[in-house]
């Protein structure tokens, strides 16, 4: 299961989504929302993604992680629109039958999903805003 | 032809629109496209930007030809997880 949404993210549905009875380990990683970045206090955050491609590019990071190790099941849920700070933003469940693939598979895929998926997080300070990745020396554009 | 351009994240903000129908001649390619949009929504040119370039949901070259009812989106830097 890969998919965006703006609800937020049930983890103990995507262990669940993963239980295996021929797996002997299940790794999970929750991406949480933090307070600050880079000296500044950020009040609010926000995630816009292109949904039909974002889903399909986190489905390719499943198939690959698929192929590269030998895992169970996997999901990847990203969260979508406004996120209030502390809570998750990304969690990926994986399961295998020995631990080093389900840590494998999972730090893989948070490092692809970085890089490649079509999800955008604007930070909102006190006096300005930023869509990270895209600041250009003006960071508090509108 | 016509394409669709969808917009996303900072050039959804400056094109001020969410997509936009495009006409275009035979051949054109991404680059194209692009220079095109810029003119016509001159916000567009973020300085210092890197983009990457989708067709149809696929990751494709900035060279690459586009065909009549194409969906195009400008990717701007990702910043998920």
């Amino acid at each position: 299961m890969f998919r965006v949404q703006s609800k937020p993210i049930d983890l103990t549905e995507l262990v669940g989504y993963v239980t295996d009875a021929e797996a002997g380990a299940i790794v999970t990683f929750i991406g949480t929302t933090r307070n600050n970045n880079e000296g500044r206090n950020v009040i609010a955050l926000d995630y816009e993604a292109y949904p039909e491609m974002a889903e399909k590019e986190l489905a390719r990071i499943g198939a690959e992680a698929a192929q590269k190790w030998q895992i169970r099941r996997m999901v990847i849920v990203h969260r979508l629109g406004p996120v209030q700070i502390g809570e998750a933003s990304v969690v990926i469940a994986v399961s295998s039958a020995h631990r080093e693939a389900a840590f494998a598979a999972s730090r893989f895929a948070i490092e692809e999903i970085k890089k490649t998926v079509p999800i955008w997080k604007k930070e909102v300070y006190e006096g300005g805003e930023v869509w990270i990745g895209t600041q250009t020396g003006q960071p508090f554009h509108r | 032809m016509k394409v669709r351009v969808k917009f996303f994240a900072i050039l959804r903000e400056r094109a001020g629109t969410a997509e936009v129908i495009q006409e275009l001649s035979d051949g054109a390619t991404v680059t194209d496209l692009w220079r095109g949009l810029q003119q016509q929504f001159p916000k567009l040119d973020v300085p210092g930007i890197r983009l990457l370039y989708a067709v149809n949901q696929n990751y494709v070259g900035s060279n690459d030809t586009l065909n009549d009812g194409d969906e195009v989106v400008f990717i701007p830097p990702v910043s998920g997880g």
